[in-house]
């Protein structure tokens, strides 16, 4: 997972995107988290039966270059207008999982011209508790081999999902990419850690209908701020899916794209 | 050679109750603040005698740390400003990437250089991994925050003509107008570390101070490249005050009483573990291509300092790590080692850690001055003669700083 190059390359306002491509359909745009997205998955593969699926490599992430300039997640929701405006691609959903989540989220604050309905998978990138309150749990105050045990239900399927982090027999260009995600999304959610004060209040703006699909044993964000999230958006629903932690749509892809295509074609 | 006399200002007696890490994490309670009382005054002491002595001072910072209870150096030579007279004052340094305010940083290099009537070193580093835990920093970027930062101190200390304003990508000011303005002018020398020859290339065209912690043989490849990138860019040969290393000393009067001390100093390089997993590396600290090359080879950094399981005295003298003797064979391992890489200017020597009490700190420090530093001072690093003329065209700021 994570360390593959995407098949297809695409121009957002100047900048090559790598980019994957698949299926015909009402068009999805899908924000990856924050460890990248992988060409085979199973979840994307299963959109793709019903949607054009877009799912692009963040800028810094990937192989899609970092242009100057970009270093926030405000950055990157403007980066992803100028695609969906260059793409043409009229009113598309949003599809975006933890950090792909929160800038999706950022993206439906900002008008419904563009977008037809928003799901969000584990999102990050709101404040719900107090100041002594961890809301995400400090992922950048972990290692390299605590990922499967944080981000899966299952951590024994996070370890093998994730090249049993085996990096010595790795090619030397996917480490790559698995050290840029790394170090890009410490650029972009550091601090506030993976989330923006300003959100929260935001989030009464989308007009979108709205589907919260949530790893019932997520470890970074749990369920309960799950449910805080879809309580501050006006048209939320909110479905927590078992034995899935805060990848779930990769540990239970037909689960997750059951409920995403039951709600995109509603 | 010219020799500083450091210390981490440690609380080693704290090393006996933690568990686990002994920086980032271990509670605060483990910190007697009466015996953090006592260690710091301790300390100082033994500057002052060092400042007697003939040695320059060298002091740090870390946060969090029992290994170093100086969360600013720049407040510990505020102290040794006043309190010494002929030292050198080092500080090295000052972890710009991690202040969120340099404009404060350069108000208080001026002030102490000021006070101290000019004998600030203005040193400045990237500051270790685990600080970022505190600062909050990012580690993103680090450099490029770093390299504002010095930018804008370099201007504000030599800056003379009223207050300018500073619009960057990082640091905003309306109003910079320090005062005083630094003693020596048109600034302190500037001093910055450096592991590898692509820093030291960049200190060279600077023109500043090159220094290394315990770098071993890495240390000869760097100065190297200082060298020859100082000829490129100035034109002439590097002064013969411009290459530094640190690495730990002590001495005594027989054989016995040297090993003796290296134990106790020893437990200092030994204790483990120091800093918790998630701090040696965060993601975006070291550029992506050497992040890459450590997971494809399996490392998770230099260990023991790159020596064998239970080194040897000489083992570690050789090494670079640990300069240890009675007076003849410490010149000796000093010398060789100077000798090797191609020369230091100034040696850096963390001269009490850990369990060396006061009284065998003042005796090896004492026996020290007498013994070795009047031959270490006659050594020179041989330096050809700068030409009349500069081949190549010194910039403005390194003109300012030559």
């Amino acid at each position: 997972m994570f360390i593959s190059p995407l098949p297809d390359r695409i121009d957002v306002a100047g900048h090559s995107v790598e980019c994957l491509m698949a299926g015909e359909g009402p068009p999805v745009l899908f924000l990856h988290p924050g460890h990248g997205v992988e060409p085979t998955d199973p979840y994307l593969a299963a959109l793709a039966r019903h949607h054009r699926v877009i799912a692009p490599s963040h800028p810094g992430f990937g192989g899609t270059a970092l242009p100057e300039g970009i270093t926030t997640v405000d950055d990157l929701t403007y980066f992803y207008l100028d695609l969906i405006e260059g793409l043409g691609l009229g009113k598309v959903a949003l599809v975006g999982a933890s950090f792909g989540g929160w800038i999706a989220a950022e993206l439906a604050t900002m008008g419904t011209e563009l977008f037809s309905k928003l799901v969000l998978l584990d999102p990050v990138g709101v404040k719900f508790g107090g100041r002594e309150t961890v809301d995400i749990y400090d992922i950048f105050a972990t290692t390299i081999d605590q990922i499967p045990e944080l981000f899966f239900s299952d951590p024994a399927f996070g370890k093998q999902a994730l090249g049993n982090l085996d990096f010595i027999n790795m090619s030397e260009a996917s480490i790559e990419r698995f050290a840029r995600n790394r170090e890009s999304l410490v650029l972009f959610g550091w601090s506030p850690p993976l989330y923006n004060p300003k959100l929260r209040q935001r989030l009464a703006r989308i007009k979108l209908p709205t589907l919260l699909l949530w790893g019932e044993d997520d470890r970074i964000v749990p369920t309960s701020y799950g449910q805080s999230y879809a309580a501050a958006i006006p048209d939320a629903k909110f479905e927590a899916i078992p034995n899935s932690g805060h990848y779930g749509y990769i540990e239970q892809p037909g689960a997750f794209a059951d409920r995403t295509i039951a709600f995109l074609s509603a | 050679m010219e020799v500083w006399q450091f210390n981490e200002q440690s609380m080693h007696y704290a090393w006996d109750t933690i568990q686990g890490p002994t920086k980032v994490t271990p509670p605060n309670r483990h910190c007697d603040p009466v015996v953090a009382h006592k260690l710091y005054n301790r300390y100082l002491d033994e500057w002052l005698l060092g400042d007697e002595l003939g040695f320059n001072i060298f002091v740090n910072e870390h946060h969090a740390s029992s290994n170093c209870m100086s969360t600013s150096c720049t407040l510990t030579l505020s102290i040794l400003a006043r309190q010494t007279r002929n030292a050198r004052l080092l500080a090295l340094g000052c972890p710009i990437a991690n202040r969120t305010d340099p404009y404060r940083v350069a108000e208080e290099f001026a002030m102490i250089d000021v006070i101290s009537g000019g004998r600030l070193e203005m040193g400045l580093v990237k500051a270790s991994p685990f600080e970022l835990a505190m600062s909050n920093q990012s580690p993103a970027r680090i450099m490029d925050r770093y390299w504002e930062a010095h930018d804008f101190i370099v201007k504000a200390m030599t800056h003379q003509d009223g207050p300018f304003t500073w619009q960057g990508e990082f640091f905003q000011y309306r109003n910079v107008n320090v005062w005083p303005r630094p003693y020596q002018q048109p600034m302190p020398p500037m001093w910055i570390t450096a592991s590898g020859p692509a820093t030291g290339k960049k200190i060279a065209q600077l023109g500043y101070v090159c220094a290394t912690f315990f770098n071993g043989a890495g240390t000869k490849i760097l100065f190297d490249a200082y060298k020859e990138e100082y000829r490129k860019t100035h034109g002439f040969e590097a002064p013969a005050n411009r290459l530094a290393y640190l690495g730990m000393m002590v001495t005594g009067h027989n054989e016995a009483q040297v090993a003796e001390r290296v134990v106790k100093m020893k437990k200092y390089l030994d204790i483990q573990p120091r800093t918790p997993p998630a701090w040696i590396n965060p993601p975006g600290y070291e550029p992506v291509e050497g992040n890459v090359k450590a997971l494809k080879m399996g490392k998770k950094g230099r260990l023991n300092f790159g020596l064998p399981i239970n080194p040897t005295i000489q083992e570690m003298a050789d090494g670079g790590i640990f300069f240890a003797g009675t007076p003849d064979r410490l010149y000796e391992q000093i010398k060789t080692f100077s000798d090797r890489v191609g020369g230091i200017d100034h040696l850096l020597v963390l001269s009490q850690a850990a369990d060396l009490s006061h009284e065998e700190t003042v005796d090896s420090l004492t026996l020290f001055a007498k013994e070795v530093l009047p031959r270490l001072k006659e050594l020179k690093r041989p330096v050809e003669t700068p030409p009349l003329q500069a081949a190549a065209p010194a910039g403005k700021l390194t003109e300012a700083v030559l």
